[in-house]
């Protein structure tokens, strides 16, 4: 009997080059109970087939061993980008057989053009003929289907006149290859479904590529803990199967992953991923805790209450489903264009056929007419227009930093005329940096990163951090001991030296309001060592450049006043304080409800209903992955700049768009009359066809420089 | 006229052809990760044995 294989992926932020590749696949393979890893690097991740006794925290252990952060996927941010891949696909597959029946077809009607009469003639339209209608049932299926499903509703969309279009230049085309005609449009009707194919596809591959970049920086907030179970001993679980009664251990440094009540243990938490507050929370025994806080000091032990969807956590995922409902009712350009020009066309079309009974033309001429101005009115170019026009900005704005999951989040951030900040993580960094220099001498500083680097606390980490940025090498401490809730100390050229709480090395209670810690060697007076979660490096220049744009500013925060005016004051911006995620969210839909148009700024957990909610919305890429899952777009580094950047670029976008449009409609005052007055054949329907979308790609292309 | 029904469906056979090997590539997960291909053959196989 063959043991069933589990199936872990993780990110990879870190794997850069082949040797990177070859690393962990070989590094991977000697692992008892790996069956096989595969490293994708387009996607950044490692697929590991394994026994599943194996748990993802023994993998990610591996992989660390190896130089690699990684993080396993969120399933369910996985699953939507695997959604997007299968529909990128189809939509590929449907491309390369209009493809191929377009060439053949146009190398039939070029011999037909070029005074092919007689048998001849009607063998290439019929052979035409079998090599269209295959290729238009199987590649016209996106645009059957969204019709009919506007249709049902209702509405229309761009795709209505395309469907009729198609359909009944296949129809009228195959009549007229039955009854020996002159002139068929298959060449017409697949070339059109191959050009706007293109459009869907270039939408679409955008679409994936911000996904699937999203997902890789998507870190799990809790992906599971450490349960003690009844007969003493522990075993990870993933968090959908704790349940409420477990005891669940928490080492300092990790996150929660239930809700609960704290059974055994001091300990402060971190809660501002949950309500932007960024003042560490004591914790005792008897306290109320909840899923997604870092714990900080010392490990403790919860009784779970509630777990998987009914943690606090999972009530803020459904207040963001929600909340983002008034989203998927926003109309994307091409589609309110689609409004206008369907209902024109069609009138025109019928128009024509009308005129031409009238003034005595048989059936058949009038309907060959008909056929003529909904091909040269078909929207190819507008097709093409708007998707063209995007993923060349998404493209710009991707080597910027920025990665927008879809075209209409650019069409709603050019629209936008207020922006509203979170600030904890948003405008600040959202982890903890030294306050001001570090008070400590150059024989001190790498004996310091030699103990912050042994701790995993987020202050010890932070001070590493620091140090190592300054470019000092860590000094060789030995016997390292790290008592939780206390500190670290070692042993170096004989001296002890201990990183820790300022009560722990007699310094008296921590001071200011934020992070501290303190630093001692032998018998040195020991030293304050401050730390601030400090603004993002530009976040006053990039304030400034969002209002020169004529979006007004100002600051949504959960933290306490004390905490957030020092940030307005710097920022010369207003502030509302102490929100909720509720209050969050009702800020948003008030401003919206007055027909403003928000963008919202966020990172954590307690901004997501309002990420959601807002018109358009922006997450930093160290934002937790609620946060990262609500927003339109994430731009990734410490910088606040890419914010400006990407309205201007979604703004420059909207106009290329418009031109685009201009220049589409433009070719139809020109091109439709010649059809109407019957002296379209099908060689000009395919020129003029080839030539407008041509134009329209080209002025596309000019966005490539918008993100500088 | 002979020579075309010989060009036709020679024409026609090498468009499928060319057709349905994309198709399979697609399908084959061949274009799943076109960055680490490029990488992959950078990797010295010799001595590290599979």
């Amino acid at each position: 009997m063959t043991a069933t294989l589990a199936r872990s992926e993780f990110t990879l932020p870190g794997v850069r080059c082949a040797g990177c590749i070859a690393k962990i696949e070989r590094g991977l393979a000697p692992v008892s109970g790996v069956r096989t890893a595969r490293v994708n690097m387009t996607t950044k991740r490692v697929a590991i087939e394994h026994d599943p006794a194996l748990t993802p925290a023994a993998l990610r252990e591996a992989l660390a061993g190896l130089g690699f952060d990684a993080q396993p996927i969120a399933d369910l941010a996985a699953g939507d980008a695997d959604a997007g891949a299968a529909e990128s696909r189809r939509l590929l597959k449907a491309m390369a057989v209009a493809g191929f029946a377009a060439m053949n077809v146009m190398l039939l009607s070029v011999s037909v053009w070029s005074g092919a009469s007689g048998a001849t003639r009607e063998l290439f339209h019929w052979l035409s003929a079998l090599i269209a209608m295959p290729a238009v049932a199987y590649a016209g299926q996106p645009f059957f289907r969204s019709a009919w499903a506007a249709l049902k509703r209702g509405r229309t969309n761009m795709d209505v006149p395309i469907s009729i279009g198609v359909i009944l230049a296949t129809a009228l085309s195959l009549f007229e290859t039955a009854t020996g005609g002159p002139h068929a449009y298959f060449d017409g009707a697949v070339s059109l479904l191959f050009f706007l194919l293109v459009g869907r596809v270039l939408d679409s591959v955008m679409r994936d590529r911000a996904r699937s970049g999203v997902a890789a920086l998507l870190r799990e907030t809790a992906p599971g803990g450490t349960v003690l179970l009844p007969d003493g001993s522990t075993a990870w679980r993933r968090a959908a199967a704790i349940e409420p009664g477990m005891r669940l251990l928490v080492s300092a440094g990790e996150r929660l992953a239930a809700d609960g009540v704290v059974d055994t243990g001091r300990s402060s938490l971190d809660l501002s991923l949950i309500t932007g507050e960024s003042r560490p929370e004591p914790v005792a025994e008897g306290d109320r805790v909840v899923a997604g806080t870092l714990n900080l000091d010392a490990p403790i032990i919860l009784q779970v209450t509630a777990s998987g969807d009914r943690t606090v956590i999972a009530e803020i995922a459904r207040l963001m489903d929600a909340a983002g409902q008034g989203r998927s009712r926003y109309v994307r350009i091409a589609d309110r264009a689609a409004r206008l020009y369907a209902p024109a066309v069609h009138t025109l079309a019928l128009a024509s056929f009308l005129g031409w009974l009238a003034i005595g033309a048989g059936w058949h001429q009038a309907l060959m007419v008909a056929v003529a101005v909904l091909i040269i009115t078909c929207p190819c170019a507008l097709g093409l227009a708007v998707p063209a026009a995007q993923i060349v900005a998404a493209g710009a704005l991707m080597r910027r930093g920025i990665l927008v999951k879809d075209g209409s989040a650019l069409e709603r951030l050019a629209e936008a005329d207020l922006v509203r900040f979170d600030k904890t993580g948003t405008l600040t960094l959202g982890r903890p940096v030294p306050r001001e220099p570090l008070p400590l001498t150059d024989a001190e500083r790498p004996i310091a990163l030699g103990l912050a680097r042994a701790s995993s606390h987020p202050v010890a980490r932070a001070l590493a951090a620091a140090l190592q940025a300054d470019g000092v090498r860590a000094a060789p401490v030995t016997e390292l001991k790290e008592t939780p809730g206390f500190g670290i100390e070692g042993r170096i050229d004989g001296l002890v030296a201990r990183l820790g709480r300022t009560e722990w090395l007699g310094l008296g209670p921590a001071g200011h309001d934020g992070l501290e810690t303190g630093f001692r060697l032998g018998d040195d007076p020991p030293k304050r060592l401050r730390f601030d979660d400090a603004l993002r490096p530009d976040a006053a220049a990039a304030v400034r450049a969002l209002t020169a744009l004529g979006l007004a500013p100002a600051i949504l925060s959960g933290d306490r006043g004390e905490a957030v005016r020092p940030v307005a004051a710097a920022l010369g911006i207003p502030a509302e304080v102490k929100m909720s995620p509720q209050d969050k969210l009702a800020a948003i839909e008030r401003l919206e409800a007055e027909g403003r148009r928000v963008l919202m700024v966020g990172d954590g957990l307690n901004d997501g209903p309002a990420l959601a909610a807002g018109h358009v919305s922006l997450a930093p890429a160290s934002a937790s992955d609620v946060g990262q899952t609500a927003a339109d777009a994430v731009f990734l580094g410490d910088s606040l700049s890419p914010v400006p950047v990407a309205v201007r670029a979604a703004r420059r976008t909207l106009r290329v768009v418009r031109q685009n449009f201009a220049l589409a409609i433009g070719y139809n005052v020109l091109a439709v009359p010649l059809a109407v007055a019957g002296l379209v054949t099908p060689l000009i329907a395919a020129i003029a066809m080839s030539v407008s979308s041509l134009i329209v790609v080209a002025n596309a292309l000019r966005l490539r420089g918008c993100a500088r | 006229m002979n020579g075309l029904a010989f060009l036709i469906p020679v024409a026609l056979g090498l468009g499928l052809a060319g057709l349905g090997s994309f198709l399979w590539s697609l399908a084959a997960g061949q274009y799943e990760d076109l960055d680490g291909a490029a990488l992959r053959i950078l990797i010295d196989d010799d001595g590290a044995g599979e």
